[in-house]
């Protein structure tokens, strides 16, 4: 009997599922591996009858928390899929904000019509057996996850800082070259991407275990940067890991 | 059938990207109420991106939607780059115009493949399909894989582009790699052909209706518009992109986290259905032969023909994206400085940028202040200015199916949705039918 999988999303990009889609010809083999019963975005046929969860997105309001619950209970493993869902990700951003001036800026007149609280990372609702960090995920990154599990293991996570992966790939440090960047407290697994591509990170992984914030904070004063721009750059992804700190 | 009651509440309707309800209740014939709705949780990226800097914004916006992150990147920084009174060189141009081909294709691909297709072969998802008809499946994913590519090879990912940064390019592809794609494409145009072909003979699954509506899209006298261009309305003319205020009038419908927009009538349409009656004439020559080849000719009121508008895109995508990789090989691509950074003298302004992406036309409205820090930041998405016109096409389609079993409104209900390819994260920056 193959493993039956499901996906979900909340507030998100659905990004993350995309790239599910864009593992292309894996995919057919992932497809012999286990059964999809449920995946909205393209399926229509639905079963709650599932063993692995894979969830996208933050929860934003009370609405979804029933939903969320009622996946913890039909599932025996829910995975956290990308960092609005793993680590509350770019929706945090407006916890910084008066949550009714947010609604307002948006609907106006209407605000009041529409609940909304802070945005959260799953595990804020439900307890999370594992994470797939990245915004947008990385393919071979979630089809590690999936291996793992499906081989009854923990799949495991760097717990070492995107720098680590940036020097291996001979990078010209985004501090050298003028830039704030937040790899240095930034959980590594995506090989830099980003910084390959020419610019920073940006921090979508969230966190690495034990920051190292002092080394970080030496780097930004011997490069001038205030402390300001690095609390304002923590702030596109960190919101919800700060406020927790 | 006749004098039937008829309850269909589809609760998020599926292959749709994001969340969104269909509710009709029919009494003894009668349509009591037909509703479009949309529950996704609110994501407020205007108030989110305030007081955020402007190298920043295209990176926020970006995440507005994973499936078109690379228009909302580019109407991002079209609109600060409008605002901060920045141009850039041509070269960039046409390679943001090929980032935007890659998206197009690998949307519209994914859409006509993995989510129309099992309607039209009479099953619930692609997954049967995969045994079905594997070689289908297989040119689908090889097709929707050398998009990807495209992506990846000019932005520097497939979702959330990285390279596009205010000014330009923080890194370019080489020559090489552009004309490897260039052969890639050529090689391709047979499996385009036999996708058109598969298309050809199941187009008549989808149903035979019309509603005249407004169309707006991008237009522009030397192209088919997608990265730039006047507004064009099939009912009003044109106006430039800094004006759209005047064409998506938005307003709140208190059953949607979505807002609604309209025009001059009670809806307008956009997207590829829109685009080809604007600007048909200035489709690649095999785009126009496959459009010719469907009778899809303008002014077509069918929206269900809007996934065949989005068909002869990629034809078009793929003739125009090997088209621009010839132009940049004939003026010599020049080189940039690594990690590169354009030198961007902030000040403050408002800049509106538009592009057309893969649902329709989208719009990004920014003001920065002197230090070049967002005040006040407006998006006007797609999906939002086709909501009012799918519920008018519900409203219209109905009468035609009323007679048919519930199991078979619902499934020509959620057709329609699917046909607009709705994009509903986008939306709330939905998909859901409940008949009951």
């Amino acid at each position: 009997m193959k493993p039956k999988v499901a996906f979900f999303d909340f507030a998100g990009c659905e990004g993350d599922q995309l790239q599910v889609a864009n593992l292309e010809e894996e995919l057919l083999t992932l497809l012999g591996q286990v059964e999809v019963v449920a995946f909205r975005e393209v399926m229509k046929e639905h079963n709650d009858n599932y063993e692995i969860a894979f969830i996208e997105g933050s929860c934003t309001r009370l609405q979804d928390e029933d939903r969320l619950k009622q996946i913890r209970k039909n599932a025996k493993i829910v995975v956290a899929i990308g960092s609005c869902a793993a680590i509350g990700g770019i929706n945090s951003l407006r916890n910084y904000k008066d949550l009714e001036s947010v609604k307002k800026t948006v609907y106006g007149e209407n605000a009041k019509l529409f609940d909304s609280y802070a945005a959260r990372p799953i595990d804020a609702i439900i307890p999370v057996d594992a994470y797939v960090y990245g915004c947008p995920i990385d393919r071979e990154d979630f089809l590690h996850v999936v291996k793992s599990l499906l081989l009854g293991k923990k799949p495991e996570t760097p717990t070492y800082p995107v720098c680590v992966e940036c020097k291996k790939n001979e990078n010209i440090c985004a501090f050298e070259r003028g830039q704030f960047c937040v790899g240095p407290v930034t959980r590594a697994g995506c090989n830099s991407c980003c910084v390959n591509e020419g610019t920073i990170c940006w921090g979508c992984r969230g966190f690495v275990d034990n920051p190292n914030e002092n080394a970080h904070k030496e780097v930004l004063i011997k490069y001038g940067f205030t402390v300001d721009e690095a609390i304002g750059k923590f702030k596109l992804y960190f919101g919800w890991q700060e406020a927790k700190r | 059938m006749k004098n039937q009651n008829i309850e269909v509440a589809v609760h998020h309707v599926t292959r749709v990207e994001g969340h969104g309800n269909i509710y009709v209740n029919i009494q003894k014939g009668v349509v009591e109420k037909c509703e479009w709705s949309i529950p996704e949780a609110p994501r407020f990226f205007e108030a989110m991106v305030e007081g955020r800097s402007w190298n920043e914004l295209h990176h926020i916006t970006s995440r507005i939607c994973g499936i078109c992150s690379i228009g909302h990147s580019l109407a991002s920084l079209k609109a600060t780059e409008a605002a901060m009174g920045l141009t850039i060189s041509e070269q960039d141009i046409k390679l943001r115009k090929l980032a935007l081909h890659g998206e197009n294709l690998q949307s519209h691909i994914l859409h006509l493949g993995f989510l129309v297709l099992p309607d039209l072969m009479g099953v619930g998802s692609v997954i049967p399909l995969a045994s079905t008809n594997l070689p289908e499946v297989k040119t689908v994913l090889r097709l929707h894989r050398l998009a990807n590519e495209m992506s990846n090879l000019v932005c520097g990912r497939t979702t959330h582009p990285q390279r596009l940064i205010p000014g330009g390019f923080s890194k370019i592809p080489t020559i090489k790699e552009l004309t490897e794609l260039r052969k890639k494409l050529q090689d391709s145009i047979p499996s385009l052909q036999a996708v058109a072909e598969l298309f050809k003979s199941l187009v008549d699954k989808f149903p035979k209706f019309r509603r005249e509506t407004e169309f707006i899209a991008l237009t522009d006298p030397n192209e088919y518009a997608l990265y730039d261009g006047l507004i064009a309305s099939s009912d009003t003319g044109t106006a430039p992109a800094r004006e759209y205020l005047a064409f998506a009038n938005e307003y709140v419908v208190p059953r949607s986290t979505a807002k609604w927009a309209k025009h001059v009538r009670e809806s307008y349409m956009v997207g590829a259905l829109a685009r080809l009656n604007i600007n048909y004439k200035r489709l690649s020559p095999m785009a126009r032969e496959t459009s010719d080849k469907f009778n899809l000719l303008p002014m077509c009121h069918n929206p269900f023909m809007n996934n065949i508008a989005q068909l002869v895109e990629v034809v078009h995508g793929f003739e125009d994206s090997i088209r621009l990789i010839n132009e940049l090989e004939a003026a010599g691509l020049q080189s940039q400085p690594e990690y590169y950074k354009p030198e961007i003298k902030v000040k403050a302004g408002q800049g509106v940028g538009a592009v057309e992406v893969p649902r329709g036309i989208l719009f990004h409205d920014y003001t920065y202040n002197a230090k070049g820090v967002c005040t006040k930041a407006n998006c006007i998405i797609p999906t939002n200015q086709n909501h009012a016109n799918i519920e008018l096409d519900m409203k219209a389609l109905l009468p035609q199916v009323i007679d048919k079993s519930q199991k078979e409104i619902e499934l020509t209900l959620e057709m329609l949705v699917r046909a607009y390819d709705p994009c509903i994260s986008c939306s709330t920056h939905a998909v859901k039918v409940n008949f009951t």
